[in-house]
């Protein structure tokens, strides 16, 4: 368990729940990658999977209070056998995105992914994560052979035009960006991913991650101070939950700590969150990275006027 | 019956806006409204300013005319592919270079939303969304429950925007409607060049009409040679299909197009 809290934080409302998050597959995944942020691998076994009554349950109570987009998460939410039963659910009333390791994709999966695309009315999104675009600097990161299996992956969905976001987190200096992109776009033309789509994340002081930069970084936090002037709307507990086989957390990157456990329900997980972890301040940094879109969106409000006429 | 043209995007595409307006001329409407962006992309921004005043449209604000007004250093569409952020940066210099500080002030004084109420129906006009001015409703990523909670939130029957370039309706039940009224600015994606406004008829009940817009777009493409616009943006005008600002695009809408 990590001790990065910070004693006294501000707290951010729940305006709306934009964004349910489901942890389908716990913290189980056929792979250990060396950043993972929760420590997922194939022995972690602190959440497990869920079970379809309990997603259609989170699902239908998301949908009551209007919720946006739904977001399958783990782990890896194709350890799941029930997964595509729970994918159907969810597009019946919200776009839905499922982040994979891509390596579970089969021709058949493929298939049946892209009939669930089609059929549906929102979009269906598949985000296939990736760190390197070559076997060795992927592989180094998230186990041998894990390169060869995702981008066929990857192949599979856009050769059935499920264009999928190749979801990359930045383990490079900012001066080698252009590069790495380029090397991206690349490596995925050539693969056969020909209209890449591709969303860099920031590495998150997280879990493995955190162990793994122990010392190299210093402790930062968000502060009242901080958050003055500041639009809210661009963090995910402003928007955001995450349903798990054990509760609802405040958003998918704190769902070790206990203290981001919010409650049982989503009822009961409405209530306002204190920002006491340093990967809170990713989310001040960099806005709601975790959505598909990683713009960040903080044009002015709007406050209409009553106007008669 | 009350009946509004409401158009959207118009991106300086000042060709498009004269044909739309003469189009918009023979319908009767009882008002026209433009739900902001009025520059950005092509050629000459200030040639659109006069063709709107002259035709009393009434204008809000886009996040475009907001980062002119407010002398921003972006168009606040929030890419961060560098790609898109490239394209953008070109538009948005060239649009800023080439707006008057007069029409700069002009956008400047502009609402970021009407509200009205016509028969008993309670409207609201904005850009993006009733909570941001940039943020993008598109069809496949706007489910029904969202939209009748920002149908709730606002205290409103029909919510219209833009902002995301292509168009969209949809009837919730109970006389209660969302409509993005699409762009005049660029074709929509679906490789033709023509490009969309809407008619929102309101009476016993509400009916929504999309109107294509076939206009000179040759000639546009011409104006963006002359002005050095990059041979993307042209292309797109030319072939209708969108060549950058893919990243904000959800599956659906992206899959549809070429690039």
């Amino acid at each position: 368990m990590q001790v990065d809290i910070l004693t006294s934080a501000a707290a951010v409302e729940l305006r709306h729940l934009d964004n349910l998050w489901i942890q389908v597959s716990g913290t189980r995944c056929n792979i250990e990658c060396r950043h993972c942020f929760n420590n997922s691998s194939p022995r972690e076994t602190t959440f497990g999977l869920m079970t379809l009554e309990a997603v259609n349950r989170a699902i239908a109570a998301a949908a009551a209070r209007g919720v946006r987009e739904i977001y399958f998460t783990g782990g890896e939410p194709f350890l799941n056998a029930q997964l595509l039963e729970m994918v159907a659910c969810a597009l019946a009333v919200a776009p839905t995105t499922v982040l994979t390791n891509g390596m579970l994709i089969s021709d058949r999966m493929a298939d049946t992914l892209a009939d669930l695309a089609t059929a549906a009315r929102y979009s269906l999104e598949v985000r296939v994560s990736l760190d390197g675009y070559t076997e060795q600097m992927n592989d180094a990161i998230r186990g041998p052979g894990v390169f060869r299996l995702a981008l066929a992956g990857a192949v599979r969905l856009a050769r059935r035009n499920l264009l999928p976001i190749i979801t990359i987190v930045r383990t490079w200096d900012d001066a080698d960006e252009p590069t790495m992109l380029a090397g991206f776009t690349r490596v995925l033309r050539d693969a056969g991913c020909d209209r890449p789509r591709i969303k860099v994340l920031p590495a998150l002081p997280l879990g493995r991650e955190l162990t793994r930069i122990a010392g190299l970084q210093r402790d930062e936090y968000v502060t009242a101070a901080m958050l003055d002037g500041f639009d809210r709307d661009l963090l995910m507990c402003s928007n955001s939950r995450l349903v798990t086989d054990r509760g609802v957390w405040v958003c998918p990157l704190l769902v070790e700590q206990p203290d981001a456990q919010l409650g049982t329900t989503l009822d009961e997980a409405g209530r306002s969150y204190e920002l006491r972890h340093q990967a809170c301040v990713t989310c001040w940094r960099y806005g709601t990275i975790c959505g598909n879109v990683s713009a960040r969106i903080e044009g002015p409000d709007i406050m209409p006027a009553p106007e008669a006429r | 019956m009350t009946r509004f043209a409401l158009i959207g995007g118009i991106y300086s595409n000042w060709r498009a806006l004269e044909t739309t307006l003469s189009d918009i001329a023979r319908r009767q409407v009882d008002a026209t409204f433009c739900l902001g962006d009025l520059g950005a992309f092509g050629p000459y921004p200030d040639r659109v300013f006069p063709l709107l005043q002259q035709a009393g449209v009434l204008c809000l604000q886009g996040n475009y005319d907001n980062s002119l007004a407010g002398g921003l250093a972006d168009c606040q569409c929030g890419y961060t592919d560098p790609r898109d952020n490239h394209f953008a940066r070109l538009s948005y210099d060239y649009t800023f270079r080439n707006t008057s500080p007069a029409h700069k002030a002009w956008l400047g004084t502009l609402p970021m939303s009407r509200r009205l109420e016509v028969n008993g129906t309670r409207l609201l006009l904005c850009h993006g969304s009733p909570r941001k001015i940039n943020e993008f409703l598109w069809e496949s990523t706007s489910p029904d429950g969202f939209l009748g909670y920002l149908l709730d939130e606002a205290g409103v029957d029909v919510l219209c925007v833009t902002h995301t370039g292509i168009r969209w309706h949809r009837d919730l039940g109970a006389g209660r409607h969302v409509v993005n009224v699409g762009a005049l600015g660029r074709p929509e994606n679906d490789g033709t060049p023509r490009v969309w406004y809407a008619l929102l008829t309101i009476g016993d009940s509400v009916h929504v009409e999309f109107i294509p817009i076939q206009y000179d777009h040759e000639a546009l493409a011409a104006d963006m040679d002359v002005e050095r616009l990059p041979g993307e943006f042209i292309e797109t005008i030319l072939s209708g299909w969108w060549t950058t600002c893919l990243e904000v695009l959800p599956q659906k809408e992206r899959a549809r197009g070429r690039f």
